[in-house]
């Protein structure tokens, strides 16, 4: 079964660094990007993640069919924010220079575009850096990391377990379709939507059914070796802090403040070039 | 239902790998864009009224979180906070229903759907697009339209999907008071 988190094991500089660091990063990084729309900071990020991918020696063919997702997402975005509110960019900027008509309503405008190119920028901002986490950090080591900043052990440990069984319950629900699909019960096209959401519920039945004996089993195993008993658990996986993890969470906080101070500085959360 | 704490940490992490799993590769394509007929959310429906509401929120919100991941688009958190959202509103049913102890009839069959409706309607109505617009700045009637047609969408699936688990899942348990003390 292929690994669907697509962790890929090199040595690397970002690869060093803990799961922890590289969760917090990751946070810190997401929600600088989230927070402004200043064109200026969003290329950077997009630039900065860029290198960084570099660094980590992954390859854009390691991560092309996630890329692919992605691409698809951000242009249907875009189509629909132009179909549903073409003059969006008007509203934000306060200024409208029309480029060409396509209809009364269709009017694409100069304010337009940029805020598409904004959009865009948002997601070449976060993209790398997304991938780059899910590419270097081992699963197992996530659930530590996740305990490391502050969550819950147990709630860490529920992620923990989710990530142990989407492979088993992956092909548990592929054995179960293919013995359904034998016994006639068709999923594709051709049926009509009530069809297929029924031949669906056919396949799942089983798949949960099953599945609540399995959260018995595992759950009476773990209150078996005293699972919840004490406040704080070791992982595993944990390791420790160097100067490089404290190195990057500090660039990480930076960037957040950055990102706080140009929406202070431009008075919203947008970049106007239209008005100097 | 009452289960242990250990009992509901195991749900969360079986629920949300199966929320993963249908939300990933059971997705039905709907023909608006970005949203598709997810049979993720009768799951999360089912789970919550079995584990209750702090469960459902939690399959939900790690469930959600990891296919944002898997895909590598970033987290939008907007939606993913409207997943867990539903999860909890779903829950609140679960003092109101028996299906531990095999009793689902037409009364628990309204319930469920009751809650899912609302769950639903706060979460694609309100929640997701009023997000959208804080954290993402997009324009209004597009979103509003992405969480009509979605949170319609889930109403329909959750309405097939979690019923029939409800039905089959009760239908497997032996019935309270099915046992009586020979005299």
């Amino acid at each position: 079964m292929r690994n669907i988190f697509n962790y890929i094991d090199r040595p690397s500089p970002i690869h060093d660094l803990t799961g922890a660091t590289k969760l917090i990063c990751l946070l810190l990084w997401t929600f600088a990007a989230m927070l402004t729309y200043d064109t200026r900071f969003l290329a950077a990020l997009s630039v900065g993640g860029l290198l960084l991918f570099a660094v980590s020696k992954i390859r854009i063919r390691d991560v092309s069919f996630m890329l692919g997702f992605t691409v698809i997402f951000m242009v249907l975005n875009n189509v629909l924010v132009f179909l549903f509110s073409p003059l969006h960019g008007v509203t934000i900027y306060g200024t409208k220079h029309v480029l060409f008509t396509i209809s009364s309503r269709y009017v694409v405008t100069a304010e337009q575009l940029f805020y598409h190119l904004n959009l865009v920028l948002k997601y070449l901002s976060t993209i790398p850096i997304v991938l780059l986490f899910v590419c270097t950090t081992n699963p197992s080591e996530f659930a530590a990391s996740l305990n490391r900043i502050g969550v819950k052990y147990s709630i860490a440990y529920a992620v923990a377990l989710a990530l142990r069984y989407i492979p088993d319950v992956q092909r548990a629900y592929h054995e179960i379709s293919q013995a359904q699909q034998a016994r006639g019960i068709e999923m594709s096209r051709k049926q009509t939507l009530f069809k297929r959401l029924k031949s669906a519920g056919a396949i799942l039945i089983p798949l949960i059914i099953s599945s609540m004996d399995r959260i018995d089993t595992i759950s009476n195993a773990m209150e078996l070796r005293g699972f919840g008993k004490n406040k704080k658990r070791s992982w595993y996986m944990a390791r420790p802090f160097r100067a490089a993890d404290f190195a990057s969470m500090a660039a990480g906080a930076l960037l957040l403040v950055i990102s706080i101070g140009l929406n202070i500085v431009n008075g919203g959360r947008f970049y106007n070039p239209f008005i100097s | 239902m009452k289960s242990s704490p250990v009992k509901t940490i195991v749900a969360v992490g079986i629920g949300a790998a199966l929320f993963f799993v249908l939300g990933r590769f059971v997705a039905i394509p709907s023909p608006v864009p970005n949203t598709n007929i997810s049979t993720q959310y009768g799951l999360l429906a089912f789970m919550a009224v079995m584990f209750g509401p702090v469960a459902g929120a939690l399959i939900g919100f790690i469930g959600h979180t990891l296919i944002d991941f898997s895909y590598g688009w970033g987290i939008w958190w907007s939606w993913v906070i409207a997943s867990a959202c539903f999860g909890v509103i779903a829950g609140l049913a679960a003092n109101r229903l028996r299906i531990e102890d095999g009793e689902f009839g037409t009364k628990g069959i309204i319930t469920f759907n009751v809650f899912q409706v609302i769950g639903h309607v706060i979460a694609w109505g309100v929640i997701a697009p009023v997000l959208d617009i804080l954290m993402y700045k997009e324009p209004a009637n597009k979103v509003f339209m992405q969480g009509l047609v979605g949170g319609a969408a889930n109403i329909v699936t959750t309405a097939i999907i979690g019923t029939l688990l409800c039905v089959a899942y009760a239908a497997s348990r032996p019935k309270k008071g099915s046992l009586s003390r020979e005299d």
